[in-house]
């Protein structure tokens, strides 16, 4: 309706505003609708040589894709995958070039005869409103509550009950497998304590040879898992939770708190691998820092004081493993990691 | 004899027992125990002469007798190995101070490289350079090279070798380059942030069985370009960068209007 108004109220209306008079622009209080652009022919709809030009494209586009069929067929049989990488590599790269050329063309054909050989006639398909005419929505209405009298819902309390009761509890057919099935296990606990225990010896990952303090010589890092990992039911959990990095630190760089004296060995200490942030296993250890660092988010722990955070996003010290040696001189553990180990979740469970 | 024979509950009898039986077993060990190196065994002019490369290239950080100093370490004790490694590979002479150095072209002959190795190995025992056997990659187990790789070395290195970021600029190296007597010798002498990896941890088998793990990675990927192996961030760079701009242009292209 405003679009009928004559331009000369659009422009009173907008002396009111003092924000257009400030950019000087001259808006309308309502856009006409511009409607559609002229139609502007293609080259081929008027220009003969030009959709022929068009045509050929097409063609060659089709032909493309032949022949990136006939090359993958041919692929296949004269040059199959050998024993060799190379064999492979150029079987693979070969197969993979006739099949994006037999799709590629096709598609790209496709789209091309349409956008320049195929009719270009614009239709203007006008949106109805979707809301029903008022006998419909009033003739529903009347259906819905007929019905609900009809089924005496209203009186009947106990059905009514009975009805929702069946439909809500319905779903857990199959909520309750799924979620069963999704969590697995959970037995939460479980995570609080590792294969470490009194006397378990420390070994080499992954021969499981068990390890003397004078072989972890200065500089050397160890990759630890417990011995007898392998016979542990669900051992490949075990070893997620239970892998251990374990370093020789000079006596005068290692700090150790007065209650951690005896946790480590001569100067070897032995810490968790799994990052106190998300639980990745964190291993690159810079020998000349004593620095631990973490290849997830980069949180880097300083092994000669603790393994305390230095820098990232990790919130609390690797838990470290108490060891000792046991009769034959091998490492031992001396008990189970001081705290869970893992994500910082369990600073929540205090 | 029967003078000895009458001495025998002498208080220092055991006392020159055990010094004659020191003798006995440093003699025996001095013959039998096996000698890592191969190479020629270098000759006192080597020493002397790398003593003089010494002296006019490494003591201004080193120190006149090897002894280190404030940021230089000390080299007495770590071997022939270790000085084979640093120099062959360039990344001594230190060209500049930094996170760490750089490999670069060698800055000595072969020749000297070895008389410079005599000179720190005659300063304090230390590991000596591998034997072509020992680092003979068709000797190894590609597969067992592959699990000690995995858990001593990927972490940094990356899953085949191509190398990585650690902190502070630091980074350790891509390997494809690495000849495996340089690769033998970084195992033995942990150069720089990387840990050391002696004989008790990984057995000079073990070693070689990493050296044909990384070996056969030479021969590339099967399944075409690798996009330089090194993890999840080159392969979504393409994927982002280049596989969804071209997706892009495309729906571009096929919505826009023919001339």
């Amino acid at each position: 309706m405003s679009a009928d108004k004559p331009t000369t109220d659009l422009t009173t209306s907008s002396t009111s505003t003092s924000s257009v008079e400030h950019h000087g622009d001259h808006v309308p209080e309502r856009f006409e609708n511009p409607g559609l652009p002229p139609h502007v022919h293609r080259m081929g709809d008027t220009d003969p040589a030009a959709a022929k030009r068009s045509e050929r494209q097409v063609v060659a586009l089709f032909t493309l894709s032949i022949i990136g069929t006939i090359g993958f067929v041919v692929a296949y049989f004269a040059v199959p995958p050998g024993e060799t990488v190379a064999s492979m590599r150029l079987s693979n790269l070969l197969l993979g070039i006739g099949l994006f050329l037999a799709m590629f063309g096709i598609g790209v054909a496709a789209v091309h005869w349409a956008k320049t050989l195929m009719s270009d006639h614009e239709r203007v398909e006008a949106r109805h409103p979707q809301k029903s005419d008022p006998e419909t929505r009033a003739g529903a209405i009347a259906a819905l509550s007929e019905g609900a009298a009809d089924s005496g819902i209203q009186r009947r309390s106990l059905l009514k009950g009975a009805v929702v009761s069946a439909v809500a509890l319905a779903p857990l057919t199959i909520a309750v497998p799924l979620v069963g099935e999704v969590g697995g296990d959970w037995n939460v606990s479980k995570f609080r304590h590792t294969l470490w225990e009194r006397g378990r010896r420390l070994t080499r990952d992954p021969s499981g040879t068990p390890i003397k303090p004078a072989e972890v010589t200065r500089g050397s890092v160890y990759h630890v898992i417990p011995d007898g990992l392998r016979e542990a039911d669900h051992w490949i959990e075990e070893k997620a939770k239970a892998v251990v990095l374990m370093v020789r630190i000079d006596p005068d760089q290692l700090t150790e708190a007065d209650d951690r004296k005896d946790w480590s060995y001569e100067g070897i200490v032995a810490y968790s691998k799994i990052c106190t942030h998300v639980g990745c296993p964190v291993a690159l250890y810079e020998q000349q820092t004593h620095h631990l660092l973490c290849p997830c988010h980069q949180s880097t722990f300083d092994m000669a004081d603790g393994a305390k955070v230095v820098f990232g996003p990790a919130s609390r010290p690797l838990p470290q493993l108490p060891i000792t040696v046991d009769d034959e001189g091998y490492l031992i553990a001396q008990d189970d990691f001081n705290e869970p180990i893992g994500p910082s979740y369990w600073e929540r469970l205090k | 004899m029967k003078a000895i024979a009458a001495r025998r509950h002498h208080r220092l009898a055991p006392v020159v027992l055990l010094l004659l039986a020191l003798l006995v077993t440093g003699a025996l060990y001095a013959v039998l125990a096996p000698s890592a190196q191969s190479a020629p065994a270098p000759t006192e002019d080597d020493v002397v002469a790398g003593e003089a490369l010494f002296q006019a290239n490494c003591a201004t950080c080193h120190g006149p007798n090897a002894e280190g100093r404030e940021g230089a370490p000390s080299l007495i004790g770590v071997g022939a190995a270790a000085v084979d490694f640093q120099v062959s590979t360039g990344r001594m002479p230190m060209q500049m101070n930094g996170p760490q150095a750089a490999a670069k072209p060698p800055q000595f002959e072969e020749e000297e490289i070895a008389q410079l190795a005599a000179y720190v190995a005659s300063l304090g025992p230390g590991p000596a350079i591998p034997s072509d056997e020992q680092v003979d990659p068709a000797l190894g187990d590609a597969a067992n090279g592959m699990a000690l790789f995995r858990t001593n070395c990927a972490m940094c290195h990356g899953a085949i070798g191509k190398g990585g970021a650690l902190s502070e600029g630091k980074y350790a190296p891509d390997l494809s380059g690495s000849t495996p007597t340089e690769i033998y010798e970084a195992m033995l002498t942990g150069p720089q942030s990387m840990p050391v990896f002696n004989d008790a941890n990984l057995t000079p088998e073990e070693k070689r069985d990493i050296i044909a793990y990384l070996d056969v990675q030479q021969a590339g990927s099967p399944g075409g370009t690798d996009l330089g192996s090194v993890g999840p961030v080159a392969e979504g760079l393409w994927v982002w960068v280049v596989g969804i701009g071209l997706l892009i242009s495309l729906s571009v292209w096929i919505g826009a209007k023919s001339s």
